[in-house]
Formats: C-alpha cells, structure tokens, sequence
C-alpha cells in the first residue's frame, strides 16, 4: 500500500509506451469480450441435456420443438441473469477495494450481500405476498447499512492497520445478520421452502422477470460506478494526496457506497449471496491492466459475467442431470484464490 | 523467571481468583433461576429442595428430570467454549482467532449436515460433527502453516474455508428433503431445546475426559505466551504441544456443537471478557471457562424465557457476540490510532 507505486500512470512514461499500453489494454479488452462470447455460446449449448451448435442456433431462428423451449425459455434467461449478476458483483468488488485500499474486500466477505439478504428475509416474512421490486428495496437498505457500518469501521485505524481489521469487521457483521435471517427463516416453513434454493445463489428458473426487475438499478449503479472510478484514482494516491488534487472525496464516497448497494442489492435480491466473485475479478483485472481504476472496472464488467456464466455452465455439467448452484461454484473456486492470497509472503497492497 | 512474574501478578492473581468466584456464584444462581422458569414457575425455594430430593415428584419430575439436563448442559458447554476459544486465542495471539471464527463450527456443520441427509437419521451426527470439526481445523491448520502457523493467515484460511463449507452446507440442504432440511437447520441454530439426561451424560464425559490432558497441557501454554523460542528453551516441544492443543480445543468446540449445534461467539467473548475484567496479559483457563458457562446458562435463560416464543440460544449468542466483535475491532483500531 505504498503510494509510489500506485499512481495510475507514471509520470515518466513517454507518450509512445503510453500508446503503447492503450493499445494492449484494448487488446485485452477485445480478449476478455471474445472469451464471453465463448461462454456464453457454451452456455447456450451445455446442460442436463447438450444440444449441437446446430441446432441452437436453429432454435434461435425458428420453432424446432424441445430446443428451442430449451434455449430459448431456459438457457437464454439464466445466462443473461448470469451475465447481470456477475457484472454486478464485479464492479460491486472493485469499488469497495478501489475505496478500502484493500485487496480481501468482497460484497460477500464484507457482509454487504448479508444485509441484504436480511432485507429480503424480512420483506418476504413481514409482507408474504411481497413483490420482486419490494424485495430489491429491501436488499437496498439492508446493504446501505451493512456498507456504511462495514466503511465506517474500515477507515478507522489510520495508516498501519491490516487489512485483515476490515475483513473481519465485515465478517462478524455478515455473521450476525445471516444469524437472524436464518433464525427468521426457521421459524417460518414457508419463508424457509422459498429461501432455501433462493440462499444458494442460482440463476436458474428465475427467468426474464428477475433480469427486467434489476437491471434498471444495475444500469443506475454502473452510471454511478462511472462517475466515482477517477475519484478512485486520486484515492489510490492516499487521502492526503487526493485532496490535493482537489477531486471531492466525499462525493467520490457517496458514490461508491451508492453504486455498491445498488449493484450488489440488486444481484442479492435476485440470486442470494455470491462469495468471491467481487474478490476474484478486480484481481485478475488489475492482475492484467494495472492499477488504473477505469480500465479496472471495465475489465471487471467483462470478467465478471465471464467468470458467473462459466460458474454457472460448470454447475451445470459436474452433476449430470443434477445442477450445482453457481453461487456454490464460486465459493469453491474462490476460497483457494483467497487462501492463495494469503499464503503468499504479503498480501498484495494497492 | 517465572516466580518474579508470579509475584508482581499476585494482584492479577488474586482478581482472577475473585472473578472466578463471584462467577461461580452469579452461575449457580442464575442456573437456580433458570430451573424455576418455564410453563410451570417453581420459587427458587422449591428448586433446591427438589435438587436435593425433598420436594413432591411432580415438582422433582419438572425440575430434574426435564429443566436439569438443560441448565447443566448450558454450565457444562459454555465451559468448554470458554476453555476452547482461551486456547485458540492464545495459540494465534488474537482475540478474533477462537474456533467460531476461523470456520471450526462450519465444518462441525458440514459433518453433521452430511449425516442427517446421507444417513437420514440422527445417531450418526455426534461423530460426524467431530470428524468434520477436526479435519476442518487440521486443513485451516495446515493451508495456514508457513514455517509456523501465523495468526492473521489461520484467521483469513478460516474465513475462506468458512465460506466454502457454508455454500456446501447450502448446496446441501437444498438436495435433502424439507423435513431433513428442516432438521439440519434447527441444528444448525444451535439450541440447547430437546437435549435430556442421556445427552448431559454424554456431553459431560466427553468434555471432562478432554480436561485431563489440559491440565497437561495448560502450563505448556502459558509458556508458549512468552514466544516459541522461550518456550523451546524451557523445555517445550513446541510444534507438538501447539498440534495438541489445537486438537484438544477443537475437540472441546466439536463436542457443543455436535449435541447443540454451532453456538456461535461465546468461545470468542468468554476468554475476551475475563482478559478485560482481570487486566490479565496472558491465558487464563479457568476463569474463561467460568464466564463460558455463565454467559451460555444466562443467554439460554434469557432465549428461553424472554421472547414470546422460544428462540434458539445460537441466536441470542450470536447478537450479543457479534456486537461485541464489531465493538472490540472499533477499540483496537482506536489503540493503534493513538
């Protein structure tokens, strides 16, 4: 966490390494988006049962009977709600490191998906007829509160603290509202019989309503997104520094706590708490584009749904005709990456 | 060394001592209470005289044979958290490294999910949540140990293989039945409700066969405090003894778990509160486990008793310890602040 080493661009640099860099970041970018492609077409192919290329995209064309009903009312939706979720969480994952300064933070790690997942709990046991839309607000303000409770207790501890205090902040905090959201649910058979394939973080059966439902707030939370990635960069810089440079870290703040709830409410409200994917995306972003945080959030846009799809396809394929819910995927593959993290001599500052 | 240390915390000492007295006390009291309470009130009076057999059957059916079992279960489990999260704290030097945190119960979890729904029945739950509990903690142990096993990476490698044991948990529960589900999920609360004479019977002798070696043990520890290069110079084989007590208070948490399901936090606020209370630098067993068995036969009480209908005690530990950890992280980062 030197702050030498994080300006986005170095000073030094002349303007043909800069071209230079420009030219392999949008390289990659086209890279990341091909490798969705991919998925997305093996995504459409794969599942309890495979169809050939061929007739996928038939399906896409015209009526040819079970494919298309495969494809078009199954495998379409869930992939796009896949895509949304995982693009959610990403950009969730990289605002909440680019602000912390901390390389464990996660929607999930951090319990904001814990809050929110209390506020779905609570809507649907308070109100059992509830809407989708009441419970995305719900999810909304359970991860506000959750965010500002966890940031709050992040920024106190000055320079020297680890970013271990953050963690386990958000960790005690996630333990404590996941305890009263299963306690709420135990008490009620009928709230546990929809929560309990809701809690597991699939993207299957949810279907077009799910995806129409959020993706206006996800549309919102990536605008604000936007806005806050150069603040982000001068907070790179230490807070001394960026206000120096005169960008308004408040306001920066504000957003990134906006678009955090927004984002990870939303994927929460519609598919339950995902772990690790908010971790894992930014790493392997900045991993390939270095520390600037708007080439971080656009890789991010595109890992994201790279990394939930194929979650998602693996799920699908391990247990034949089983399915393994994407959410459970992540965490599997996530928990090494994390221990990884850990094990290495010093976890990797920003 | 050792008796220079002794004699300038004859004063620590002698709080420790009266703590652990005035504990003892506030417990058997509050068990007393606890006795009377339920459906049928019975006067603190009545209680003891059907403890010592001198009351009507009626009155000694209620009392001993239903609400005993329970109140000792709650003594005896809060007990073993309190000794189990002292020896965790202390091996990893953090208050926030007691079992419940670094995802000992979780795999005590997995173990007992996976018995309910692979064998559908119950007999199998209390060897399979000590099964899970231990390999979870022998695999937090041995993805943590880097030449030695360093606080912060056994907290971080217990929160990842939390969070991976609990979307297997999830993923579960999912494929079981409702009503295993449903077991598994009461379970899982951790609650002492339905527990009788033949669980207490079983509880209390496993956890006091595990304090014969702590009695070993506990001096090792102390030693350890001082730093594993002291404590190799004193005599201690320190890897040895560590893999020991990681084994003797994972098995003391496995144990609670497995008859009540996971309780979570009192490991970590029992010894975290008497460290307070004493201003003592170092482990003390005993008055950890005191405040253990007070804060589990109190919590129990209050659970039980309090709310309109009975919640599970895993509930109310789990807000009041949350609460605490977020508050003991506030004045941490106070500390280093100053």
């Amino acid at each position: 966490m030197t702050t030498g080493t994080t300006a986005p661009e170095a000073g030094a640099a002349g303007i043909g390494d800069r071209a230079d860099r420009r030219r392999r970041r949008l390289l990659g970018l086209a890279a990341a988006a091909a490798a969705l492609a991919v998925l997305v077409v093996l995504s459409l192919v794969f599942g309890s049962k495979p169809l050939p290329l061929g007739e996928v995209i038939e399906a896409l064309g015209r009526d040819n009977g079970d494919p298309r009903v495969i494809v078009v009312e199954q495998r379409i939706p869930r992939t796009v709600l896949a895509i949304v979720v995982g693009l959610a969480l990403a950009v969730a994952g990289a605002l909440m490191q680019g602000l912390t300064r901390n390389p464990l933070a996660d929607p999930g790690l951090l319990g904001v998906s814990a809050g929110a997942a209390l506020g779905v709990v609570l809507a649907v046991r308070a109100v059992p007829a509830a809407g989708d839309l009441l419970q995305v607000w719900a999810a909304f303000l359970g991860a506000v509160a959750t965010a500002c409770a966890v940031f709050l207790i992040g920024s106190m501890g000055g320079r020297g603290r680890s970013p271990v205090t953050l963690v386990l902040g958000g960790v005690a905090i996630g333990a404590v509202l996941q305890g009263i959201a299963s306690t709420v649910v135990l008490l009620n058979q009928s709230a546990f019989l929809t929560m309990r394939s809701w809690q597991a973080g699939s993207v299957a059966d949810l279907g077009w309503p799910a995806v129409a439902t959020i993706a206006p707030f996800v549309g919102g939370g990536l605008v604000l997104a936007a806005y806050a990635a150069r603040g982000l960069n001068a907070t790179a810089l230490g807070e001394d520094l960026a206000t120096a440079l005169g960008g308004n870290q408040w306001l920066t703040r504000i957003a990134v706590v906006g678009a955090v709830t927004l984002l990870c409410g939303s994927a929460t409200a519609a598919v339950g708490v995902v772990w690790f994917l908010g971790m894992m995306v930014p790493h392997i972003a900045r991993w390939i584009t270095g520390p600037d945080q708007r080439w971080i959030l656009a890789y991010s846009l595109l890992l994201g749904p790279a990394l939930m799809v194929a979650a998602d396809v693996v799920g699908r394929v391990v247990v034949i005709p089983d399915e393994i819910p994407a959410g459970v995927v992540t965490a599997v593959i996530g928990a090494p990456v994390l221990i990884f993290m850990v094990r290495r001599k010093k976890a990797s500052g920003l | 060394m050792l008796r220079a240390g002794e004699r300038a915390s004859s004063r620590t000492l002698l709080r420790a001592f009266a703590l652990t007295a005035a504990l003892a006390a506030v417990t058997v009291l509050a068990a007393v209470v606890a006795l009377g309470l339920g459906e049928m009130r019975i006067s603190a009076v009545d209680v003891v005289r059907a403890l010592v057999g001198d009351a009507g059957t009626a009155i000694e059916t209620v009392v001993v044979q239903w609400r005993l079992p329970r109140v000792l279960l709650g003594v005896v489990f809060g007990a073993a958290l309190g000794l189990s999260g002292a020896i965790f704290q202390s091996l990893t030097r953090n208050p926030l490294g007691s079992p419940d945190v670094i995802g000992f119960d979780s795999g005590a979890y997995t173990g007992a999910v996976v018995s309910i729904i692979a064998v559908g029945s119950t007999a199998l739950v209390i060897p399979s949540a000590l099964a899970g509990g231990i390999a979870t903690a022998l695999a937090v142990y041995l993805l943590a140990y880097r030449r030695g096993v360093h606080g912060f990476r056994l907290i971080v490698v217990g929160i990842a293989l939390t969070a991976l044991l609990g979307s297997v948990n999830t993923y579960l529960l999912l494929k079981a039945s409702l009503w295993q589900a449903q077991m598994a999920a009461v379970w899982g609360a951790g609650s002492l409700n339905g527990l009788d004479w033949s669980d207490a019977r079983a509880g209390a002798a496993v956890v006091l066969v595990l304090l014969v070696p702590l009695l070993w043990l506990g001096r090792r520890l102390r030693m350890l405090e001082l730093g594993d290069d002291a404590a190799a110079a004193m005599g201690v084989a320190v890897e040895p003894v560590r893999l020991a007590l990681i084994v003797v208070g994972v098995s003391l948490s496995a144990v609670v778990t497995a008859l009540a399901g996971p309780v979570p936090f009192v490991a970590l606020v029992a010894p975290q509160l008497v460290r307070r209370i004493t201003r003592a630098p170092g482990v003390q067993l005993v008055p950890a486990a005191v405040m253990g068995a007070f804060l589990l036969v109190t919590c129990d009480m209050v659970a039980l008793n309090v709310p309109p209908i009975a919640l599970p005690v895993g509930l109310m530990t789990i807000i009041l310890g949350g609460a605490y950890l977020v508050w003991l992280l506030v004045a941490q980062s106070r500390k280093e602040l100053r």
